[in-house]
């Protein structure tokens, strides 16, 4: 049975760095938000880390590979690029999300989103945009 | 060798099924062919994009249908 199939395009894939200040979370709510929006699809940077051969082959059929960071450390970026790719790259500092100073409201998140998927929504997104659901 | 196709059965994977039953004839290799569509099973191999090609139990490819010659490569290291 090919139910469940997952042979559809990889389209763009998501890797937020998830760290564990408040904007390493809003790195991850909004990749989530993403998903959920069918923006991109999330996937998972400790496996690329990892180096899990699954995930890097997957990674690898990507159209477009998005790291969205926290902070000016990059984790994100450079984790994707020690595995040999190049992700379009979001710092959350750049857009004004301060460490330590960054609240996670539903509001925030849907800033930060629309920061990221605003503007570039058709260069970034052109695969996969389904445009946001506005949840 | 062990040749595993993971996907759970579109025709995409039964593309790569073919592609790479005729690499292995191609090159006269004693291969074990095998498939493995369990979706659970799939995704421990850490494959979120089907088809996927594990050789020997380490995924060579994901979310790529391989022709012949591509395969004949992989195998033939």
């Amino acid at each position: 049975m090919a139910g469940n199939c997952m042979c559809n395009e990889a389209g763009v894939l998501i890797f937020p760095c998830s760290g564990g200040s408040d904007v390493g979370e809003l790195s991850d709510r909004v990749a989530r938000k993403m998903a959920k929006c069918g923006q991109a699809k999330m996937f998972c940077l400790a496996g690329v880390g990892a180096h899990i051969p699954g995930m890097i082959e997957s990674t690898k059929a990507a159209n477009k590979i998005i790291a969205i960071d926290g902070c000016q450390v990059l984790c994100s970026k450079k984790i994707l690029e020690h595995a040999g790719f190049n992700p379009v790259s979001f710092n959350l500092k750049e857009m004004g999300f301060e460490k330590g100073k960054t609240q996670l409201t539903e509001e925030i998140i849907e800033k930060a989103a629309n920061k990221i998927s605003g503007g570039k929504s058709e260069e970034t997104f052109s695969r996969n945009s389904g445009g946001c659901c506005g949840n | 060798m062990k040749i595993e196709i993971l996907g759970v059965g579109c025709p995409k994977c039964k593309q790569l099924t073919v592609n790479v039953e005729a690499a292995v004839k191609e090159l006269n290799l004693q291969a074990e062919i095998g498939k493995v569509t369990d979706i659970d099973k799939i995704t421990e191999y850490g494959v979120m994009m089907t088809p996927a090609l594990a050789v020997d139990g380490i995924v060579v490819s994901a979310g790529k249908v391989l022709n012949k010659d591509e395969i004949k490569k992989i195998i033939a290291k």
